[in-house]
């Protein structure tokens, strides 16, 4: 009923979610059911790369809520994206067990190498799947309440906002780096063997998380579907257009502000608890300032303030990122400048933008 | 006073200590006829005077025309009462019992105080209707408006607000592409909505053509009586065609307060307008 009354009228939303349903049955039944030999096969390789995508479409998708919708420009939510996987990587490393390299059945292998003895306090209670996960949710989401109540209370906003965001996802970029903060500095988290008992390598593991990532796009997508539809949607975009006058309509702008943007700061997090699995690494990499602004990028060129447009973003600029570091290593870096040049001067409402004003013009 | 003094002073019992005084008594207290007081406020900016020892008093019902040239505070007074500033001293009650001082914008909004701005400031990517329906009175909170549906007793008060502003036509539209004076008047229609029980309008007749400006002066002596109405003006047909009160702020404080005859054969107003 609901998710009829969300879809009515918004041909991009249906679209994009009808697809996602079809490729969350057929991509992994290609990988399972049909033999290598058939033309229709699809390759694990292939399987978790569209898997790691569908984490990236996520991501981009809880950035256009803040940003699209409410105007927040975040050049932070790579940090959120990379607690979510840290959290996650760090259930994966307990269960290692004795199978590392050490051979500890407590400690990973990092800490052996590092002549710990104990484990740190923080590291208790991720063996458990069900308090990593609840970790994947609550890290991000506090330290998003948490800069949110300092930075929204003040008022800042604009530009230094984003210039902020930055600065936090920096600063975890170099805490993470040192080996004493107990996360594997720069080497990371990695290694996995498997997760909630079945082995990480296997097709049908592998085919289970491209599902999870795709079931959880689904819920992240019909969320923020329906908080735009919602008078608090409305709320937002008012926000992000007149911040003033919405105050003096009554509104209290920043309570606003930091609950979407915790919400979204929890969607994140998700998206990078199931991309870390994927791709089978976390280092604190992922908290790149870099990576951050890739991720508005994805947005601006899918389409600011339309979900779809985030998914379509996200999927193309990666899409492109994946062939041309292979094809062409020193070009990607040119082609990503670039094409946010061109999409900013040409398509201000990004490639779904394009397809829109075709549609009202017909 | 030595200290068993102070210590009677202390405990006597018929006095009420300030941290239990209610900072905002849910209702508005008209018994006097006052709705608004503004007593000995100073504001300066880096060390101009942008408000000067002003005393302004609006009555319940009242609509008020408040003039001066460029400079007199007239902004600066507004943003006083609706708490986007902070004066250096003096007091600003709302009724008997509000102390404007102590409240934020969104407090001060709750508490009936709607204010216009100059420049129309409405939202311009949403439908009139929607941008009637943000405004609408009622619980602000994120949790409820997340979940807020329209009932049909919120959707008749916005037809009805929609037929006060006589923008029926248009409720499907969206809000930027209404006309200047349009939008001026969903301005005021959504001042409506908050259910407010003093309005503040800030230059409602600027850029408007002749009809909308005869339009506007209808609009807002029809609001009168039922909302007390302060509306700050240049224009001085404007002004007397709604026919009312009207103060000359100067300097940040009241020159003068009458009718707009009297006004205009006051000596010192004609010489701050004119100069000389």
């Amino acid at each position: 009923m609901i998710l009829l009354k969300l879809l009515n009228k918004d041909r991009g939303s249906s679209f994009t979610l009808a697809l996602l349903a079809l490729v969350t049955i057929v991509v992994p039944a290609c990988n399972l059911l049909l033999p290598e030999s058939s033309l229709f096969h699809i390759q694990t390789y292939t399987m978790t790369l569209l898997g790691k995508y569908l984490c990236y479409a996520l991501l981009a998708v809880a950035v256009d809520l803040v940003w699209g919708y409410m105007g927040i420009l975040s050049l932070g939510h790579g940090a959120f994206f990379a607690l979510g996987g840290y959290a996650m990587g760090m259930y994966l490393m307990r269960q290692i067990g004795n199978r590392g390299v050490y051979g500890n059945p407590v400690l990973p292998d990092f800490m052996v190498f590092l002549n710990w003895e104990q484990l740190p306090w923080f590291w208790h209670g991720f063996q458990w799947f069900w308090f990593a996960m609840l970790m994947v949710l609550l890290i991000p989401g506090l330290l998003a309440l948490a800069f949110g109540w300092l930075a929204f209370r003040s008022r800042v906003t604009g530009v230094y906002l984003s210039i902020m965001t930055q600065a936090l996802t920096y600063a975890l970029l170099l805490a993470f780096f040192r080996n004493e903060m107990g996360f594997g500095g720069n080497n990371g988290l990695t290694d996995f063997k498997d997760i909630l008992g079945f082995s990480l390598q296997s097709d049908t593991t592998r085919a289970m998380l491209f599902i999870a990532s795709a079931l959880a796009l689904g819920f992240g997508y019909l969320s923020c579907l329906y908080i735009s539809r919602s008078r608090l949607g409305r709320v937002c975009t008012a926000i992000r257009d007149q911040e003033d006058r919405t105050r003096f309509i009554g509104y209290r702008v920043e309570n606003v502000k930091l609950w979407i943007f915790a919400f979204s700061a929890m969607l994140t997090g998700v998206a990078g608890a199931l991309y870390v699995p994927q791709v089978g690494i976390i280092n604190p990499n992922e908290f790149s300032p870099l990576g951050s602004i890739e991720i508005v990028i994805w947005v601006a060129v899918g389409g600011r303030a339309t979900l779809y447009g985030a998914v379509a973003g996200a999927l193309m600029v990666n899409y492109s990122k994946s062939y041309l570091t292979a094809a062409m290593p020193d070009a990607w870096l040119f082609a990503l400048g670039a094409l946010f040049v061109l999409v900013t001067l040409l398509l201000p409402h990004g490639v779904t933008g394009l397809l829109r004003r075709k549609d009202a013009t017909t | 006073m030595n200290s068993l003094d102070k210590m009677r002073n202390f405990m006597r019992r018929d006095q009420l200590f300030e941290f239990l005084i209610p900072d905002t008594p849910p209702d508005l207290d008209l018994s006097h006829g006052v709705i608004l007081y503004l007593e000995g406020i100073n504001k300066s900016f880096d060390g101009f005077k942008a408000i000067n020892d002003l005393n302004l008093y609006i009555g319940d019902g009242e609509l008020r025309c408040i003039i001066g040239p460029n400079g007199a505070g007239k902004t600066t007074m507004m943003d006083i009462i609706t708490g986007k500033t902070t004066p250096d001293s003096g007091s600003a009650w709302f009724g008997q019992q509000i102390n404007l001082l102590k409240m934020d914008e969104p407090e001060i909004a709750a508490a009936g105080i709607g204010r216009k701005f100059q420049k129309p400031t409405i939202f311009a990517m949403h439908r009139v209707m929607d941008n009637l329906e943000l405004a609408m009175a009622g619980d602000k909170g994120v949790w409820n408006i997340l979940r807020a549906r329209l009932s049909s007793e919120e959707e008749g008060r916005i037809h009805e607000v929609l037929s006060v502003i006589g923008l029926q036509e248009e409720a499907e539209q969206l809000a930027g592409s209404l006309s200047h004076g349009q939008k001026q008047w969903l301005e005021i229609g959504m001042l409506l909505m908050q259910n407010p029980k003093l309005l503040l309008v800030d230059e409602p007749a600027a850029g408007m053509t002749h009809q909308e400006m005869e339009r506007t002066a209808d609009l807002l002596t029809s609001l009168a009586g039922t909302h007390s109405v302060i509306v700050v003006e240049h224009d001085m047909d404007f002004v007397r065609s709604i026919a009312s009160k009207v103060t000359v702020l100067h300097q940040g404080t009241v020159l003068a307060e009458g009718s707009m005859d009297e006004i205009q054969n006051d000596q010192r107003v004609i010489e701050v307008y004119l100069g000389e």
